[in-house]
């Protein structure tokens, strides 16, 4: 099982056209790769968006976070602004992991974690936001 | 997890100088990566001091001039000296290339010359290209169709159709491109690598071939196809002026395109 993980060993005695062909496609990728792409995009006009709000609202109080974020535009935009964030977030994470971390375990166990942490962060967001603005 | 420093038995240490003969007057000094696998001895950069006006115009020039008349123990692979069969590729002067396209007059000061990058080294500037042929083989490179060939002889295709493989049967499999790929150093157990995935886009890209489901079938996959992250080195080192990158996101856009 090490060897599969570990990068090129010359000493096994596995033929090079069996370690290439490895375990096979796994004929998924292409959705997450797709996903990636799409929420980036959508990130552009979303987090411009944002920035110019956090500009407009400028020394506001909170009554008028709570005004501007009570309607029904302000509050979509801004679930679909956490949701495209955190989305994105594990997506790249995930690559970042798999590029790095050989050991399948520790791979296994990041991949996990971190997914976990994004999960928790983007509702921690969202029901913050329903708390102020969903009332 | 990634490897920062060299394992302690691959460290380059400094190797020998060869002087250039007296009266030389237009000097240049070639850095060269040497390694033999029967002293036991870590790998060395030997300096030698080539006479450019004695000495063809190309580092491959060069190559040959200090094997025949300087140090015969140098090795190195070359062939045709006019870049078709992809033999000299190593890395010159910071990036991978083809010895026998690459001018002297292109390198600034000392010309360094290593093997391709993170490749296992056979011996000097020899890398052991196993893994990397058998990757080849694995994406099936050669025409499949169940349909038998017309009994006249040739399968047709227009000249828009045969355009389509412009740019990708160009290539040569000197693996500049692979070698030159972070994504393929760290991953390249799994990752195929741009050569042989612009290989593999030849034959999706070609009319004749009837197995286009399958070859796509088998690169969808996180690591065969999806290692890639455009980082464009494959594109920016390939001495036959090809871009793997384009071919690698063709097949990615195939594969979006097939599911809906």
């Amino acid at each position: 099982m090490a060897n599969r993980n570990s990068a090129v060993q010359l000493d096994i005695r596995r033929s090079p056209l069996g370690r290439a062909r490895g375990l096979g496609s796994a004929k998924a990728g292409a959705t997450h790769w797709w996903a990636q792409r799409l929420t980036a995009i959508a990130l552009v006009p979303l987090t411009l968006w944002f920035i110019w709000t956090v500009i407009e609202l400028k020394g506001a109080d909170q009554q008028a976070v709570v005004v501007w974020l009570s309607s029904p535009l302000s509050l979509v935009l801004m679930l679909t602004l956490i949701v495209a964030t955190f989305h994105h977030l594990q997506l790249g994470l995930q690559v970042v992991i798999e590029d790095y971390v050989k050991t399948h375990a520790t791979k296994l166990a990041s991949i996990l974690g971190m997914k976990a942490a994004c999960i928790l962060m983007a509702l921690a967001c969202i029901v913050s936001v329903l708390k102020l603005g969903g009332a | 997890m990634v490897e920062f420093n060299l394992p302690r038995n691959s460290r380059v240490g400094t190797g020998q100088t060869f002087p250039a003969p007296s009266g030389a007057k237009n000097v240049r000094e070639f850095k060269i990566y040497r390694w033999n696998p029967d002293d036991g001895q870590n790998p060395r950069t030997d300096t030698y001091q080539i006479d450019l006006d004695a000495c063809g115009p190309m580092v491959l020039d060069a190559l040959i001039k200090i094997k025949n008349e300087v140090d015969p123990t140098l090795t190195f692979r070359r062939s045709c000296r006019e870049g078709i069969c992809g033999s000299c590729a190593m890395n010159i002067d910071g990036g991978n290339t083809l010895a026998c396209l690459k001018p002297i007059e292109e390198c600034k000061g000392a010309v360094r010359i290593s093997p391709l990058t993170h490749m296992p080294v056979v011996k000097d500037l020899v890398p052991d290209l196993s893994q990397v042929y058998a990757q080849y083989r694995s994406v099936e490179p050669w025409l499949q169709a169940d349909s038998p060939a017309p009994p006249d002889g040739e399968r047709l295709q227009s000249k828009e159709e045969r355009a389509q493989i412009d740019g990708l049967w160009e290539c040569i499999l000197c693996f500049c491109c692979s070698t030159s790929c972070p994504s393929y150093w760290w991953n390249g157990d799994r990752y195929l690598g741009p050569a042989v995935l612009l290989q593999a886009y030849r034959w999706i890209a070609d009319t004749r071939d009837e197995a286009t489901g399958a070859r796509l079938d088998a690169l969808e996959d996180p690591f065969k196809l999806y290692r890639c992250h455009t980082i464009m080195n494959c594109t920016d080192s390939c001495p036959k002026g090809l871009n793997p990158a384009k071919a690698i996101a063709e097949i990615k856009k195939l594969i979006v395109e097939r599911a809906g």
